[in-house]
């Protein structure tokens, strides 16, 4: 009986490494092709200024973007810097931790294709709302 | 007749469509995919472990969970206590969203609820050790805001990416 639990514990094993490795190293390959098609001087170039528009920019790119979460936070800074506005950055780096664009084909194969979509779509509208309301509130205090 | 690319999985076939980008863009310009690959061993290399600790967790859920214990904690069963347990396991995983579709895909089969893996994926965004760094550059009172709005908004993306999967699924059915 418990020697029964183990193999069937290890088969369980087995089949999610044959299912989920080839995704897996898929999707490390899209994310090294991006990060060498998309040089991070790239972002600094895609905002117009417009204060409607750049939020919506962000979000955009940020949801196309991949890699560390870190590289958002410095790309980020760097665009905070260069005079980008504070409401677009945070719709472009709350954008780029919580969607992913990259991972979908991994995210539908292995959790379902809706659920996939509905995540990755509810998130984005999500990302520009946290964005606006974190400047809104902020503004509150001072 | 079977479809061949049926047997194949779909698995198989998205890698090998990767792959076939990489045929043909090494076609066009051999240098970009010898440096796209440079970075795909650097981010293996650094995923490993992270995939050694996240396959140690499937093996012991399959060991010691069953759909009944799943369901109770996580599941439609686990009425108001699955909430923390999905936002805290959230913020303390670690490594890159995709290396936890395995598992999560293993609990859904044992009947995790949609709403709680929406909301695991979601709070992975909230990284603790990394939070000095947003502090530097977007400033504490920000990083709070942001933050806390992150784990609330967390809790709608959850509830609504359920309800709308299941409606899709009454209408499709």
């Amino acid at each position: 009986m418990e020697s029964s639990r183990w193999k069937r514990a290890v088969r369980g094993l087995l089949n999610n490494i044959k299912m989920s490795s080839p995704i897996l190293l898929g999707v490390l390959l899209l994310i090294g092709l991006i990060n060498t098609l998309v040089p991070k001087e790239f972002f600094s170039r895609i905002f117009t200024g417009n204060n409607a528009l750049d939020p919506l920019i962000g979000a955009v790119f940020g949801s196309i973007a991949a890699g560390n979460p870190l590289t958002s936070y410095l790309i980020g800074g760097e665009l905070l810097i260069s005079g980008v506005s504070l409401v677009a950055v945070l719709a472009f780096i709350v954008s780029w931790v919580t969607i992913g664009t990259v991972q979908l084909p991994a995210e539908s194969l292995m959790l379902g294709r809706k659920f996939a979509l509905l995540r990755n779509g509810i998130s984005f509208l999500m990302a520009i709302a946290i964005a606006v309301l974190t400047v809104l509130i902020s503004g509150l205090f001072g | 007749m079977k479809n061949p690319l049926k047997k194949i999985g779909a698995n198989w076939l998205f890698l090998i469509a990767v792959a076939l980008l990489y045929l043909f863009l090494g076609l066009w310009n051999l240098q970009i995919v010898v440096s796209a690959l440079e970075v795909f061993l650097v981010l293996l290399k650094k995923m490993l472990p992270i995939l050694g600790v996240v396959f140690a967790l499937v093996f012991l859920s399959n060991l010691f969970l069953n759909p009944k214990i799943v369901s109770r904690y996580l599941g439609k069963g686990s009425n108001i206590r699955g909430w923390p347990v999905a936002i805290v396991a959230g913020i303390l995983s670690m490594g890159p969203i995709y290396l936890w579709y395995p598992l999560l895909g293993e609990l859904k089969a044992k009947g995790m609820r949609d709403a709680l893996i929406a909301v695991f994926l979601y709070n992975r965004a909230v990284k603790i050790p990394l939070i000095p760094m947003m502090i530097y550059y977007f400033g504490l009172r920000v990083v709070v805001i942001v933050t806390g709005l992150m784990i609330l908004f967390s809790i709608g993306n959850g509830l609504i990416v359920e309800r709308l999967v299941r409606k899709e699924g009454k209408t499709g059915a």
